[in-house]
């Protein structure tokens, strides 16, 4: 095959299909510079692949599951996840597998390799974006690398490829990866050297650590950090790291271990090794025209280049440009086990608190400007729970992601989204809220004559009154609020009522299929790595819980603000921070925490003329929990819109807030605009294995109340106005 | 990932008929289906479109199947397409499909709507002009149009 050409025979004629990395490698080596052997696999086996398998279809096909354009990142990292999934799913054809396995077989037989990524889109871009494509250290034997070689592939379509797909010129047809093949080294320290400091371009900037430079690069290693004099050389300052853990090789793979103690009190790199290193980096600065970003790592006395490339930050002049913060949200197990522990000891114990203290108060005993004060200040608190919110409880999340490309990576499930039935039946704040809910629809079950003192706006017994206090106070009677004063009845006295039509309805168990899965994905670890990965999956637990039950803690406060916004205007009707603008100001603040919310709503649009009317029949998002129902739609743009829910009606929804849940038992299935596996309404819908379909576009606009809505979760499409597709599909799964 | 912006759910009336329109002037053939006695039945058609999309024109000879089936269910249904036969079809081509009632045209209507016909297909001049020929013209209550493999719209004219 000539599509695997050693790295020191890449020319200039090979550099579009050999792409930036494989190009820059080979004018090392024709420099001169220490570079691991190695070949390069030309991007003419990825277009023979995809052509010949017909992926290029289906990539082309996930990627316009939905229009990209405004998608968040959670939905792009979904969409990757697809994409990946199914390179994993698709062998090479056995003749081009084995051409490849043949030509590569001097390169890799018995011995490690690392397998990486060469873009040749980076190179097109001018710039480099490192960390958006995949490599792997110490793969052995044929078969594996060929699956890594995949998987470098799919990585042209990962998350945060996708965020930058027009800088990248990302294009399914014309689009494609090569992949270096070079021999792996076990090196015994190992950095990266910044020619020019990106934060001060008269500065040089050296990070070590001992053993090889994946914790650095990724960020699970602190590194010991030398600042040098751009034009000498000299070093300005030396900044060690704490120094516990070293990432060494392993059978296959790597892995974070203990620093052996008689390294931890020695700096990686000696005065003179940060000269050499130094040293290099000014030579290929001097090779390629710009200050560059070399990684290097040393074996004994000789220091090894791994890749140069110019230092060029992906940088927007556009504030809302928030993609580089998406990309930070990519931690690592390390630093997520950190994070864990100040939530979960130090934020959430807080936030309970706080939200208890602040029910505790009596506003009675306020003076009507103690009790203005007193609102300012709990608005205050409420925003300092949001930047908390962003700063850790979001970046949690990325636990759930984390854990679930080690299943697949491990598992290899033909179900992308199969990880999430791990981590699905916890023990939800939003459970026990149900649970309150549920014991006093089945008291009003049990007793006819309270069903019809509550419904006739009477308050029932003093046990039932007692639940209903217990509530409000526990889950900051949100419903009582968006609808203003209490003429009716209570919101939560009729979503009780009706939910005391229908039989009890509780999350589904957790099945024996889960410990199943649990047990099959922890069969592939041995020893060490075994309680590695049963912590993982743990912290995944945690953070697939913290992705509601934050919200259900951040509503209690919301609710106590709205509580003292209530009071204020009861004294002062019409006066500043009545219930309304209270909630707008809520709004507000909760556009923040889902930025493209505000941004979608416009009018309604023009759907009728003289000679003309349009209906939309169908549309598609995408399926996120199983099942079929039909329903007539409530469409929810407002908290208090959730007072008027119906058993048995589809749930059609902007964004499903955890502090919307209240009525989900209540429904057949859930439409959401906001798109995503990992979001809040498709967690609750397979809590109670309702069929759920998100990324609907403009849902809420398109979907009226009381519409007859379809909801197929299987394919994620939502069918309006269409009664028939249940009958025709009886015999599938379904609500 | 150049990608012309197709149609979006929220479109509004005047866009789904604009993107109607554009997909009509474009394309010169349809299929055509009807129903016979012995069943459904599909046939190639040029066809043409009135400006304001409520009528579709095509021309066949009387001894057609299409045109016996015609005769007996005036019912038909026209599915107009860009497909181009590659990988990208799946997301980008665009299907619509026109539901209504043909009728044959005959005197000084065959003869407006003729001059309509030809300035679409001005080469079937011969063939629509042989007295064995059937200029039809379809009212078309419904519109479907699909777009993106699975996005599904619905124009209604009303009566």
């Amino acid at each position: 095959m000539n599509y695997v050409v050693p790295l020191a025979e890449i020319g200039h004629e090979l550099s579009a299909r050999a792409g930036g990395k494989a190009r820059a490698l080979a004018r090392m080596l024709q420099h001169g510079s220490t570079v691991p052997a190695g070949v390069c696999i030309l991007t003419d086996v990825y277009h023979e692949y995809v052509r010949r398998t017909g992926l290029q279809t289906s990539i082309l096909m996930a990627l316009n599951r939905r229009n990209l354009t405004g998608a968040r990142w959670e939905e792009l990292w979904d969409t990757a996840l697809n994409i990946r999934a199914l390179f994993r799913k698709t062998p090479l054809p056995a003749d081009l597998q084995s051409q490849l396995a043949r030509a590569l077989a001097p390169h890799v037989a018995g011995r490690a390799v690392a397998v990486r990524s060469s873009s040749p889109g980076e190179d097109d871009a001018r710039s480099s974006f490192a960390g958006l494509h995949a490599s792997y250290l110490n793969v052995v034997g044929m078969d594996a690398v060929i699956d890594r070689v995949r998987e470098v592939w799919a990585s042209l379509w990962s998350d945060g490829a996708l965020l930058y797909r027009r800088e990248l010129k990302l294009d399914v047809v014309k689009s494609a990866m090569a992949v270096v093949i070079q021999e792996l080294l076990a090196g015994e320290k190992s950095g990266v050297a910044f020619g020019m400091n990106p934060n001060d371009p008269e500065q040089s900037v050296i990070e070590a650590v001992h053993g090889l430079n994946q914790g650095l690069v990724d960020g699970t290693l602190e590194p010991d950090r030398w600042i040098l004099e751009r034009s000498s050389g000299r070093v300005l300052s030396h900044a060690p790291a704490a120094r516990s853990q070293v990432v060494v090789l392993t059978a296959q793979g790597v892995q974070v271990a203990p620093l052996p103690p008689a390294l931890r009190e020695k700096a990686p790199l000696s005065a003179r090794e940060v000269h050499r290193v130094y040293g290099a980096v000014c030579d290929m600065e001097r090779l390629f025209d710009a200050p560059q970003d070399v990684e290097w790592t040393w074996c004994g006395k000789q220091m090894h280049l791994l890749q140069s490339r110019p230092i060029t930050t992906v940088s927007s002049d556009d504030p809302e440009d928030r993609r580089s913060w998406y990309l930070s949200l990519r931690r690592s197990f390390e630093n997520l086990k950190v994070l864990r522990k100040k939530i979960e000891t130090i934020h959430i114990p807080a936030l309970i608190e706080e939200a208890r203290v602040l029910s505790q108060m009596d506003f009675t005993e306020l003076s009507d400007a103690a009790l203005d004060a007193e609102c300012r200040r709990r608005a205050d608190l409420y925003v300092k729970w949001h930047r908390i919110y962003w700063d850790c409880f979001i970046p949690f999340a990325h636990g759930m992601r984390l854990f679930g490309i080690a299943y697949n990576e491990t598992v290899q499930p033909s179900d992308p989204f199969e990880f999430v039935e791990l981590l699905a039946y916890a023990d939800l704040e939003t459970h026990a809220r149900h649970r309150l809910l549920e014991a006093m629809a089945a008291r009003v079950r049990a007793d006819a004559a309270l069903g019809r003192c509550l419904a006739g706006g009477q308050g029932g017994d003093a046990d039932f009154q007692a639940s209903l206090t217990r509530f409000h106070k526990q889950y900051g009677g949100l419903l009582a609020i968006g609808s203003g004063p209490v003429s009716g009845p209570d919101p939560v006295v009729r979503l009780v009522l009706e939910m005391a039509k229908g039989p009890p309805r509780a999350a589904v168990e957790a099945t024996a299929n889960r410990k199943t899965l649990a047990e099959r994905f922890l069969a592939h670890y041995g020893g060490g790595k075994r309680r590695e990965a049963e912590e993982l999956l743990d912290l995944a637990r945690a953070s697939y819980r913290l992705r509601d039950d934050d919200n259900i803690y951040m509503g209690r406060i919301k609710g106590e603000l709205l509580r003292a916004q209530t009071a204020l205007q009861q004294r002062r009707p019409g006066a500043a921070g009545t219930p309304k603008q209270a909630l707008d100001d809520i709004e507000r603040l909760d556009a923040l925490k889902n930025p493209t919310r505000g941004k979608t709503v416009r009018p309604a649009s023009v759907r009728e003329s003289a000679s003309f009317r349009m209906d939309t029949r169908q549309v598609v998002g995408q399926p996120a929990g199983p099942g079929i129902a039909t329903g007539a739609a409530r469409v929810i743009e407002k908290v208090s819109d959730l007072a008027d829910f119906k058993a048995g009606e589809i749930l059609v929804c902007d964004a499903v807030d955890p502090n919307m849940t209240f009525v989900i038992p209540l429904a057949a299935g859930i439409v959401e605009r906001r798109g995503g596996m990992l979001i809040h309404g498709a967690i609750i819908a397979r809590e109670y294995g309702l069929p759920c379909v998100t990324g609907v576009p403009e849902a809420t606009h398109i979907i009226r109340t009381a519409d007859r809505v379809t909801v197929d979760g299987y394919l994620g499409i939502v069918i309006i106005g269409e009664a028939a597709l249940r009958e025709k599909l009886l015999g599938l799964r379904g609500g | 990932m150049k990608r012309k912006r197709v149609e979006s759910a929220a479109e509004d009336l005047s866009q789904l008929q604009r993107r109607i329109a554009a997909l009509l002037q474009k394309q010169s053939l349809a299929v055509l289906s009807t129903q016979g006695a012995e069943g459904p039945y599909a046939s190639l058609v040029a066809f043409a479109e009135s400006p304001d999309l409520k009528h579709l024109l095509f021309a066949t000879t009387r001894s057609t199947r299409k045109y016996k089936n015609l005769s007996r269910n005036p019912r038909a249904a026209l599915l107009i397409d860009n497909r181009s036969n590659r990988v990208s079809d799946f997301v980008r081509a665009m299907a619509v499909t026109a539901i209504g009632e043909a009728r044959e045209l005959a005197g000084q209507e065959r003869e407006a709507q003729c001059t309509l016909y030809l300035t679409k297909h001005p080469r079937l001049r011969e063939f629509v002009s042989s007295p064995s020929c059937a200029l039809f013209c379809v009212r078309v209550d419904t519109y479907l149009s699909v777009s993106r493999f699975q996005n599904v719209q619905e124009l209604h004219i009303k009566a």
